[in-house]
């Protein structure tokens, strides 16, 4: 079943062209890493799948719902993190998770707040305001807000952004363990290459609002004879080196 | 509670978690009614020690009933539009517009918490100007009831169209949420009678719900007689200002998910 479907996808604003009639799916379960430079669009394609932007033409469905007549059968199942979007700060860690409870009909929501606390290791901060938190304690809440309504879709833009190693590790992991054990398809919007390996089975590397190469990662680094996606990427961005077979 | 009510409790819950963990907050919402009340309360005193005894309670019941029924309408427009404005200042109206809440169910908590948030500012006022200059507004009757909804309804009008400006337009729109409503307050006719205005802005006044309820207070104040035509006109007028109101909100909702200003909102 495909959890994600995108075809055409184009937005414009005036004369600058954001994102140029793109096209992918993402299967249910898998994991699709958006890949591009500033600017390159990314951003601009989670803002359309979420119902934000409306897009200049094309077409998205997402859990079999048409974004554009049916958004809110779908964005009920999805759910979404950025470190750029802030929760409210001077509400607790706890009241902001009842906030999403209740906008995500959540039942059983003081449960569910338990569960991710546990497993979010979350208990010691969840009755501070959540303005007073480190960055790792935020993306962890931030986390948990998104998972509140157990989604079958998630969108992650730059989730691991500005962590330590230590909390990069253990969201990763986390995620890995909800996926698997949830089914759960992910859309992750990245500049860690390290973290696209490690979590994508399919990568779309973006470049000034069109898709310029896809593939799994073990067949883009094949395809430019690269050791990581790093290399990929600067070859990519920079316009250094075509695909081996391209 | 059904989907839809829960989505409405769930924004209205984070207001009132903000307020309860916020005295200054709460402070501030019965301040200013308080202070109003108390500066046109010493006029009216003062007044009354220039007038006759009849005059002066007259007075002194128009400038006191005016300031107060005025908070309701300013203190509802305000209560809408600060509510949305604290999504924008916490950076969580990207959050909020991916959740499944409907455009109509967050202006349905918004105007909850306009209610809730006139009520705490506009009773302790009402309860002073009883306790210190012996005004009991209540003594208009059940018909209060009537003037304060109508008031409501159009503090409700006018927050959503600033909303709606500061949607499509962003943080630069935001002082119209402080001062747009002090702009009609002279065509109000909250003071005086709309007969007191020159001629030619006298169409303004009766284009404004406001101004109708307001000649219906004084008709109920100084002469104990309801003037059911003014009440009529001023639901009727609520009825054409809300309903433009929330097309201007649909509209500037749909333009701001066009040009993207609801991706970098708050900016």
């Amino acid at each position: 079943m495909t959890a994600i479907q995108v075809e055409q996808l184009t937005k414009r604003y005036g004369d600058v062209l954001a994102v140029d009639g793109i096209d992918f799916s993402a299967p249910a379960g898998a994991t699709v890493g958006l890949l591009g430079g500033n600017g390159a669009g990314k951003t601009t394609t989670i803002a359309m799948l979420l119902g934000l932007l409306i897009p200049t033409s094309g077409r998205i469905r997402v859990l079999g719902h048409d974004m554009a007549t049916d958004r809110f059968a779908a964005l009920a199942r999805m759910n979404f993190s950025s470190p750029y979007v802030s929760l409210p700060f001077r509400l607790t860690v706890r009241q902001n998770l009842r906030v999403y409870g209740h906008l995500y009909n959540v039942r059983d929501l003081e449960q569910r707040i338990a569960e991710l606390s546990d497993e979010l290791d979350l208990g010691a901060v969840l009755d501070r305001p959540a303005g007073q938190l480190s960055a790792g304690q935020k993306t962890r809440v931030a986390l948990a807000k998104a998972l509140i309504n157990r989604p079958d879709v998630l969108l992650l833009d730059e989730p691991t952004a500005s962590l330590d190693p230590d909390t990069g590790d253990l969201v990763r992991s986390w995620l890995e363990r909800y996926r698997g054990e949830t089914g759960c398809t992910i859309l992750l919007a990245s500049h860690n290459m390290a973290e696209v390996e490690r979590l994508c089975s399919h990568v779309l590397m973006l470049k000034k609002g069109r898709v310029v190469d896809r593939g799994s990662p073990d067949e883009l680094l094949a395809r430019y004879g690269r050791a990581d996606l790093e290399d990929v990427f600067l070859d990519i961005a920079r316009g250094r080196r075509q695909a081996v077979d391209a | 509670m059904s989907a839809a009510l829960n989505r409405i409790w769930g924004l209205m819950y984070r207001h009132l978690a903000l307020y309860r963990g916020s005295w200054p907050r709460l402070l501030e919402l019965a301040y200013w009614p308080i202070l109003q009340m108390c500066i046109w309360g010493f006029t009216a005193s003062f007044l009354a020690s220039r007038m006759s005894a009849g005059a002066a309670e007259l007075a002194g019941a128009a400038l006191l009933g005016g300031v107060l029924l005025w908070e309701v309408t300013l203190r509802s427009q305000m209560g809408l539009s600060i509510s949305f404005l604290e999504e924008m200042w916490s950076r969580n109206l990207g959050h909020i517009f991916v959740s499944p809440l409907r455009p109509y169910e967050m202006i349905a908590a918004l105007i909850g918490m306009s209610v809730i948030r006139m009520l705490i500012g506009v009773i302790p006022a009402i309860l002073l100007a009883w306790a210190f200059y012996a005004f009991n507004l209540f003594a208009v009757g059940p018909v209060l009831v009537l003037f304060f909804a109508n008031l409501m309804i159009f503090g409700w009008a006018i927050a959503l169209s600033v909303v709606s400006l500061v949607l499509r337009h962003g943080a630069g729109a935001e002082p119209l949420a402080w001062g747009v409503l002090f702009g009609l307050a002279p065509f109000s006719a909250v003071f005086y009678p709309v007969s007191v205005l020159p001629m030619a802005v006298r169409w303004i006044a009766w284009i404004l719900p406001t101004s109708h309820v307001f000649e219906g207070m004084r008709g109920m104040l100084l002469d104990q007689t309801l003037l059911w035509g003014q009440l009529a006109a001023a639901f009727g007028l609520n009825l054409v200002w809300l309903f433009g109101a929330v097309l201007l909100f649909n509209w500037q909702f749909r333009q701001a998910r066009l040009s993207g200003a609801l991706v970098s909102m708050g900016e």
